[in-house]
């Protein structure tokens, strides 16, 4: 069981799973599914300032800490004992991109070669990890959600706004890989 | 045990704050029922389930993302896919059923409104997205993994989400 668990899982099952939570949050608490609000929730909590968008009552949101720190359990446990015995298959058109770029340690969910302590303090490490970060938290709030709260949770209400941000999402992620991360890499 | 904080709640929000139900749907805890803290623990283990999820189908993957974004596989398409179908499915049911919490309250939904910043800042995410190869869900997901350099990654997020507040009023919407 646990050595079948532990190969990568196709699309429809995880699919299925995810799309699961919707309901499962709905049943157990009326709650929405969305993760990039417990971002707000920990600026609410730890250093609100003098910024309205932070005041508000955090503590009602507590939930959402708990569901964030049980994703990090999960990745944890997952790691652990659940490890493909496999390395990571790649598309070979992806691999040898990367292998022009010096991207060539490839066995991790992650390319250490890019993801790394060392890679942060590269030129090329901090723009991806620093300010992609960025990138993620400050557009996820100013489009009001992210791939779970908009994609996934809106999509599943029929909510047309929530069509729009997806496709934008979908059009920043192909300009930035396409158009910008080569420029990137080859730092 | 129904209480009246959700009215205080509404009313001792700043009238500034006016996406919190206008354009921030999500960040409401729709629930009027107040529960031990503990309770919460329900809400940690679909978390758990959802990590595991995560690195098991290679969500959370730099390469799995930049796969999607040159086309090069279906595995993300497919995942999104199904997982928006069967969520549609259920808000259909619950809809269509009534069904209720099991604390017995009524689930509600509510319309979200289109602004500007779905664009901007869905574009300003997807730059993000490829970069990190992360949305807010895997950013906990990847620390979890053991590299902890992306500890980094989800700080800058919390940064990017601070300093979106600070700046939010000047923000096209």
């Amino acid at each position: 069981m646990l050595e079948r668990l532990s190969h990568p899982w196709h699309w429809s099952v995880a699919g299925v799973f995810i799309g699961l939570i919707v309901p499962a949050l709905l049943i157990i608490g009326n709650k929405h599914f969305g993760i990039s609000s417990s971002l707000r929730h920990i600026c609410a909590a730890c250093l609100p300032a003098r910024i309205p968008f932070f005041h508000y009552d955090w503590k009602k949101e507590m939930w959402s800490f708990f569901f964030v720190g049980g994703i990090l359990a999960g990745a944890v446990l997952a790691t652990v004992f659940l490890q493909n015995p496999a390395p990571i298959e790649v598309a070979p058109t992806l691999k040898s991109d990367l292998a022009g770029y010096g991207v060539t340690h490839i066995d991790g969910l992650l390319p250490t070669d890019l993801f790394s302590f060392e890679s942060l303090f590269t030129l090329r490490g901090f723009l991806l990890m620093v300010l992609g970060g960025f990138l993620v938290g400050f557009g996820t709030r100013y489009a009001g959600g992210c791939t779970s709260g908009h994609a996934i949770m809106g999509l599943s209400n029929l909510q047309w706004p929530s069509l729009i941000a997806t496709i934008s999402f979908m059009v920043g992620g192909f300009l930035m890989t396409n158009l910008l991360l080569p420029f990137i890499l080859q730092l | 045990m129904t209480n009246s904080n959700t009215q205080n709640f509404t009313s001792t929000v700043p009238d500034t704050d006016f996406e919190v139900r206008s354009l921030d749907a999500m960040c409401m805890n729709e629930s009027e029922l107040v529960h031990p803290w503990w309770y919460n623990f329900k809400y940690a283990l679909v978390g758990l389930l959802f990590g595991v999820v995560f690195i098991k189908a290679e969500i959370i993957s730099w390469y799995r993302i930049q796969e999607m974004f040159r086309l090069e596989s279906f595995h993300m398409y497919g995942v999104i896919g199904t997982a928006v179908a069967v969520g549609a499915l259920s808000v259909f049911l619950i809809k269509k059923m009534k069904i209720k919490t099991i604390y017995g309250e009524a689930i509600n939904f509510h319309a979200k409104k289109f602004n500007k910043g779905q664009i901007y800042g869905g574009l300003l995410f997807g730059f993000g997205w490829a970069m990190t190869g992360a949305c807010p869900g895997p950013l906990f997901a990847q620390i979890g993994t053991g590299v902890l350099v992306t500890v980094v990654t989800l700080l800058s997020a919390v940064a990017g989400t601070w300093v979106y507040g600070y700046f939010r009023e000047r923000l096209p919407h």
